[in-house]
């Protein structure tokens, strides 16, 4: 028998189950966040006005850097002030 | 398990020592005088002069008894130890004994020999055996049908590659590169912003083949990429080619025998390949970064298996690397640097650093893309024979810098999209400007690589170079 030590960090990452999808968007406040990708701004900007127009609510967020985990305190203000979020991924 | 001896005298010995020989008859002596009890470490049978020897071959008393030297003589006082001689001293034996006239016809003092108990290997074991290791890591027990190449690539250990199993007493001697803390954390390593222990740090360089002097450097790299200006989580992130870059500058690339002349980025060299690959397993296995999860990579480079070399800094004209990021001279230290492949730079007719400079920065200007601007950093890796051209007009690296930021310089209108019948480029107008390929100081040169061959390399970065994404951290080596 052979004992070796593991190498990883021991730690089992907490996987939470994603919100389920709302059936409507009526009386929801819906966060856009800006990743900071090239050109991803003119695309939310415009998601941001097509949703205005259907009369509902919404909050642009943007990270610093697409470099870079989004800080904490940006992560937690969207969690309390939006009801879900869209964010663009890619230039 | 023999028991440990109360009271009297003890005598460690063993018989592929000379200087035990030559006491045999004195530990014969003290035998029908005195209350002696004699430990052999290697053959039961020895020394024949005392009757009631004690077979300690397993070690442990030598071991609880903390040996270094045989002969070790002790005097104890229920069971607490008030006296300890090593070697053959007449009148320190005599001390300890109480007894005079010990070995008339001895010289006077001889040095003993080294314990098996301290030996390379043996010590690492009894330690292991008597818990004494301070490993925190779990343990994880493979099966004596098991093969454990097979055991380590199912639990994800592996870059793809076989690996040195982390043993124990691997991981024990691999700590004894270091004098730091095994249990001090030199960082958080993304994704999951795990901590990285010297003692995690240490099993995983064990597993990538790294010798234990190897540590110090492998430590300095990891503190490198875990700054927060090297951006990890985004370079192992990101879909771009790239991966940490570690480049070795100081006393250490000779002392643990670094390749920075033929082949430096190639393969060959075990210091350079497992420090490389270390890093790397450090990502993977505590970071828990792994390809086609948070490494997003789309092509990746073969770099990201291993990307690491020394500069020939006695051999350049120039300042190392190191000391333009500030440190002393001779100073040990790694540099880590978001990059990805090998763009050769073939340039066998310039003789003069003016020619030369131009050929560097017309190929710097096409990377990424030819309408990319201002683009990623770039590592030059300048070969002898391209170095001596400049050392031989007198040109300071400052002054090659100055140059090529000069020269890669493009015209707005080349950049923008369409142009060149190229779609790729940028939509903003540019025409009758000047656009810099690089940020300033977004270049960086070190020397390397064989005597023979006007060839030079450029690594290319990442798109997210600067301030803004990742910038080359620069650590010091320390024991």
């Amino acid at each position: 028998m052979t004992v070796l030590l593991d190498p990883t960090s021991e730690h089992a990452p907490t996987i939470r189950p994603r919100l389920p999808r709302p059936d409507k968007l009526d009386g929801l406040t819906i966060g856009i966040l800006d990743i900071a990708k090239a050109r991803g701004d003119v695309f939310l900007k415009r998601l941001g006005e097509r949703l205005g127009e259907r009369g509902i609510a919404y909050r642009h967020y943007a990270k610093p850097t697409n470099t870079r985990p989004a800080p904490l305190p940006l992560q937690q203000q969207i969690a309390t002030e939006v009801n879900l979020v869209i964010e663009g991924l890619s230039d | 398990m023999s028991e440990t001896p109360l009271d009297g005298l003890v005598a460690v010995v063993k018989r592929d020592c000379p200087t035990c020989e030559l006491t045999a008859p004195v530990l014969g002596d003290l035998a029908r005088r005195a209350r002696l009890q004699v430990y052999t470490q290697d053959d039961p049978s020895f020394p024949e002069t005392v009757s009631a020897r004690i077979d300690d071959t397993a070690l442990d008393i030598s071991h609880r008894l903390k040996i270094e030297v045989v002969p070790t003589l002790i005097r104890l006082d229920h069971g607490r130890e008030i006296d300890r001689t090593y070697g053959w001293d007449r009148k320190e034996w005599e001390r300890v004994a109480g007894i005079a006239g010990l070995g008339p016809n001895l010289p006077d003092a001889r040095p003993g020999c080294g314990a098996k108990n301290i030996e390379p290997g043996v010590i690492e074991r009894l330690r292991i055996r008597f818990n004494e290791t301070g490993l925190k890591s779990r343990r994880i027990e493979i099966g004596a049908d098991e093969d454990d190449q097979e055991a380590m690539h199912e639990r994800g250990w592996s870059d793809g590659l076989p690996l040195v199993p982390p043993t124990e007493e691997r991981v024990l001697r691999m700590l004894d590169g270091t004098l730091r803390d095994p249990q001090e954390v030199i960082g958080l390593v993304p994704p999951i912003l795990a901590p990285a222990t010297v003692e995690k740090i240490a099993i995983n360089a064990v597993m990538a083949g790294c010798k234990p002097e190897y540590l110090p450097t492998v430590l300095a790299a990891v503190e490198a990429v875990l700054d927060e200006k090297f951006a990890m989580h985004g370079v192992l992130a990101t879909t771009m080619f790239v991966g940490p870059v570690v480049i070795v500058n100081g006393a250490v690339r000779r002392r643990i025998g670094m390749n920075a002349k033929g082949n430096a980025l190639g393969q060959g060299n075990r210091a350079n390949g497992a420090i490389g690959r270390a890093l790397q397993l450090v990502i993977r296995n505590i970071g828990g970064g792994r390809p086609q999860e948070v490494d997003r990579a789309t092509l990746g480079n073969p770099g990201k298996w291993t990307y690491c070399f020394a500069e020939d800094e006695e051999g350049s004209c120039w300042e190392p690397l190191s000391v333009e990021k500030g440190l002393q001279p001779g100073q040990s230290a790694v540099t880590v640097f978001a990059g990805f492949g090998l763009q050769g730079v073939v340039d066998q007719k310039s003789r003069e650093p003016e020619s030369l400079c131009r050929s560097f920065a017309e190929s710097l200007k096409v990377l990424f893309n030819v309408k990319s601007a201002p683009s990623a950093d770039a590592l030059i890796v300048m070969s002898p024979e391209h170095e001596r051209t400049f050392r031989n007009a007198g040109w300071s690296k400052a002054r090659v810098y100055e140059e090529l930021y000069k020269l890669c310089k493009i015209p707005g209108e080349d950049l923008v999209m369409g142009a060149k019948g190229i779609a790729e480029g940028t939509a903003s107008p540019r025409a009758g400007t000047m656009v810099d390929k690089f940020r300033p100081g977004g270049l960086m040169i070190v020397r390397a690589g064989g005597g023979a061959g006007m060839f030079s390399g450029i690594i290319g970065g990442w798109s997210s170079s600067g301030p803004r994404g990742s910038t080359p951290v620069t650590k010091e080596v320390r024991n």
